[in-house]
C-alpha cells in the first residue's frame, strides 16, 4: 500500500473517528433516551397547542411559529453545548493528550469532533421533523422548496455556532466551568432571542441579540417556513434573509479562524503532569 | 533528519522550575541506539517532567535537547511518528472498544510508513502480544487497571517507533503482567532495534529491564551506568573484614578487588569477607532523604 499524504490522511482518519463516536452515541442508552424524551416532550406540547392561533399572525398556529425557533435552538444547543462539554471532558480525561501523542493527532481529533457533533444533532432533528407533517400539518408555508432552504440555514447555523462550542470548551477546559461560562450565556441568549417567536424578545434586548447568531438563524428559518404576511411579527416588520446569512457567515469565518488557534493552545498545554495534578485534585476532592 | 543519530536522546543542562520550585537543576543524559535505559528516581524527582521535555510536550526553561536528531520543541509530524509514548494515568476514550481505539490510533501512522519499516504494526498481532485478544471488543471503561496499562503500551508500540518512551509503565501491574511487560520490551528491542527510555521508581524493575540506569535525585542525574556500576557510585565503599595475627580488621574501600589482592599478598589472612554495598540500601537512603525534603542537589556522587 502506498503511503497517503499526511494532511489528507489526518482528515480521513478524523472522519472515521467522528463516525465511530456517532455510532457510540447511537448505542448509548443515555444519549438515545435524552434525544427521544426531549423530542417527544416538545412534540406532545406542540400537539396540545395545535389549535392555538397566535394573535396578530394572520392565523398562524403556535407550532407553525415555534418550529423555526425550535430548529435554531436545537442547532445552538447541539453545536455549542455538545462540543463544549465533549471537549472539556476530553481535555480532563486525557483524550486530547492521547491524540497529541500521535502524528497530526490534533487534526484527527478536531475533524472527529466536528463530524461526531454534527452527526450527533441529526437524531433530534429527525425526531422533530419526521413526524411533524403528520402531527402538526405541513410546516413549509412557501412550498416544499422550504425544506431545502431549511437544510441550508441549518448548515450555515452549524458553521456559525460549532466553533463557539469548541472555543468555549477549550477555554473552560473543565465540564463544571462549561456550565458557568458556556451553558448560562447560551440559555440567556435563547430566552432573549425569542426562540418561540419574535414576540417574546424584550425591547431592551432586541438590539443586543441581533449581534448573535441565534436570532438571525431563527429569523432566516422563519423567513423560509412562514407565509407572506408573517414578517409583521419580526423586529422591524420585514424579512432580512441576506442580513441573516451575512451575520451567520461572519460568525462562521471568525469562529473557523479562532477555533483552531484556541484548540492548538489548549492541546499544547496538555501534559501528563497536568493530567496527574488534576487526578490528584479529583482524588483529594 | 538522519544526520548524527549516534545518540537517540541527548540532553544537556536541562533545567526546569515550576515557580520558585526547581525540579530539574541541570540534567545531562544520553540514550544510545540499541539501549534500554531506566530513569530511576523517587516520586516527585522530576522523571515525568524530563520525559515530557524529551517527548516534546513541555517547553524547557534551559538546556539542550536532541531527540532522534531533532529539538523536540521543533519536531514535526514525521518526527512525532517515530516516537512511541506511554504516559501515566489515563481515563480516556471510555466508550471506545479496545480494538476500535487501537485501530484508530494505528491508522494515524499510515502516512509515515517506510520501505522495510511498515507503519503501523498489525493491530491484532499487537493485541495478542500484550494479551488483550480476549478483551478486543470490550469497552475501555470495563478494563482492569492492568489491562488498560497493557493497552497503553500497545498504543505506544503501534506506530513501530524508533524510540519508545514510557512513564511508569508497570505501575498497577501484577508481578506476572510486569514480567510479561519486561519480555515485551526486550522483544521489541531485539526485533526492531527500538530504543527504550522508561521511568520507574522501582529499583528492582530498573535492574531487571534496563541495560543502564540513570538515577535522578535532587534535580540531577546522580548516577549513570549498569546496575552494578550505579551501586558502586551511590552506595559508598565496600567493607573488607578479615583476621590477621588473631586480630579482627575492617577496612572500607571503593576497590575491594585491588585491596583484597594486596591484602592476600601479605600472607597470613583468615576469615576474609567482602561486604558489597547494596544498591537497594543506597537507593532507599536517597528516597528517604528526597521524601524528607532534604534531597541535596550536591548529593555526593563520587566519594
Amino acid at each position: 500500500m502506498s503511503t497517503p499524504a499526511p494532511r489528507a490522511w489526518a482528515v480521513r482518519t478524523g472522519v472515521r473517528r467522528g463516525l465511530t463516536e456517532f455510532r457510540h452515541m447511537l448505542r448509548s442508552p443515555e444519549d438515545v433516551a435524552w434525544n427521544v424524551l426531549i423530542g417527544i416532550a416538545i412534540l406532545v406540547y406542540l400537539v396540545t397547542q395545535r389549535g392555538t392561533v397566535v394573535p396578530g399572525s394572520g392565523g398562524l398556529t403556535l407550532p407553525d411559529l415555534a418550529l423555526p425557533g425550535i430548529l435554531a435552538a436545537t442547532i445552538l444547543f447541539g453545536m455549542v453545548m455538545g462540543p463544549a462539554f465533549a471537549l472539556s471532558a476530553e481535555v480532563e480525561d486525557g483524550t486530547v493528550l492521547r491524540l497529541r501523542t500521535t502524528p497530526r493527532g490534533t487534526t484527527t481529533y478536531t475533524v472527529g469532533m466536528v463530524v461526531g457533533q454534527v452527526l450527533g444533532a441529526l437524531p433530534m432533528l429527525a425526531i422533530l421533523l419526521v413526524p411533524w407533517p403528520f402531527l402538526l400539518g405541513d410546516p413549509m408555508h412557501q412550498g416544499a422548496g422550504g425544506w431545502v432552504a431549511v437544510v441550508g440555514w441549518l448548515l450555515l447555523g452549524t458553521l456559525a455556532t460549532l466553533p463557539i462550542g469548541i472555543v468555549g470548551g477549550a477555554l473552560a477546559a473543565r465540564p463544571t466551568r462549561v456550565m458557568l461560562f458556556v451553558l448560562a450565556p447560551v440559555v440567556a441568549l435563547a430566552f432573549l432571542s425569542g426562540v418561540f417567536g419574535p414576540q417574546t424578545v424584550p425591547a431592551w434586548a432586541a438590539g443586543a441579540v441581533q449581534a448573535f447568531p441565534l436570532y438571525w438563524l431563527a429569523h432566516g428559518l422563519r423567513s423560509t417556513t412562514l407565509p407572506a404576511g408573517a414578517e409583521g411579527l419580526e423586529l422591524g416588520g420585514a424579512w432580512h434573509p441576506e442580513i441573516a446569512a451575512l451575520v451567520l457567515l461572519a460568525w462562521a469565518v471568525v469562529g473557523l479562524v479562532a477555533a483552531p488557534v484556541v484548540l492548538r493552545r489548549t492541546s499544547a498545554r496538555q501534559t501528563a503532569s497536568a493530567l496527574a495534578h488534576r487526578l490528584q485534585a479529583l482524588i483529594r476532592g | 533528519m538522519e544526520h548524527t543519530e549516534d545518540a537517540a536522546v541527548r540532553v544537556a543542562g536541562l533545567r526546569m522550575a515550576y515557580g520558585a520550585h526547581t525540579v530539574l537543576a541541570g540534567v545531562d543524559l544520553e540514550v544510545h541506539a540499541g539501549e534500554v535505559v531506566a530513569l530511576l528516581g523517587p516520586n516527585g524527582a522530576g522523571k515525568t517532567t524530563t520525559v515530557e521535555v524529551i517527548e516534546g510536550f513541555r517547553r524547557r526553561d534551559a538546556g539542550d535537547v536532541e531527540v532522534l536528531g531533532v529539538d523536540p520543541e521543533h519536531g514535526d509530524d514525521a518526527w512525532r511518528a517515530r516516537i512511541g509514548v506511554v504516559l501515566q494515568s489515563w481515563r480516556d476514550h471510555r466508550r471506545w472498544r479496545v480494538r476500535e481505539l487501537l485501530g484508530q490510533l494505528a491508522d494515524t501512522y499510515r502516512p509515515y510508513s517506510r520501505p522495510g519499516l511498515p507503519r503501523p504494526r498489525d493491530v491484532d498481532e499487537l493485541l495478542a502480544r500484550v494479551g488483550l485478544t480476549d478483551a478486543a471488543h470490550q469497552r475501555m471503561s470495563t478494563l482492569s487497571g492492568g489491562q488498560r496499562r497493557r493497552l497503553d503500551v500497545a498504543i505506544g508500540l503501534v506506530g513501530r517507533p524508533d524510540l519508545l518512551v514510557l512513564d511508569e509503565p508497570t505501575a498497577g501491574l501484577d508481578p506476572a503482567a510486569r514480567r510479561e511487560f519486561h519480555e515485551l520490551v526486550h522483544e521489541v528491542v531485539d526485533n526492531d532495534g527500538t530504543v527504550v527510555l522508561l521511568t520507574t521508581h522501582d529499583l528492582a524493575e530498573a535492574e531487571t529491564v534496563a541495560d543502564r540506569i540513570l538515577l535522578l535525585a535532587g534535580g540531577r542525574i546522580v548516577a549513570d551506568g549498569s546496575p552494578a556500576a550505579v551501586a558502586r557510585q551511590v552506595a559508598g565503599p565496600s567493607e573488607v573484614r578479615w583476621r590477621a595475627d588473631g586480630e579482627r580488621h575492617v577496612h572500607s574501600t571503593h576497590d575491594p578487588v585491588a585491596f583484597t589482592r594486596d591484602l592476600l599478598a601479605t600472607g597470613d589472612v583468615d576469615d576474609l569477607e567482602v561486604v558489597r554495598a547494596s544498591l537497594e540500601d543506597a537507593y532507599l537512603e536517597i528516597v528517604r532523604r528526597h521524601e524528607a525534603g532534604a534531597a541535596h542537589p550536591d548529593l555526593e556522587v563520587t566519594r
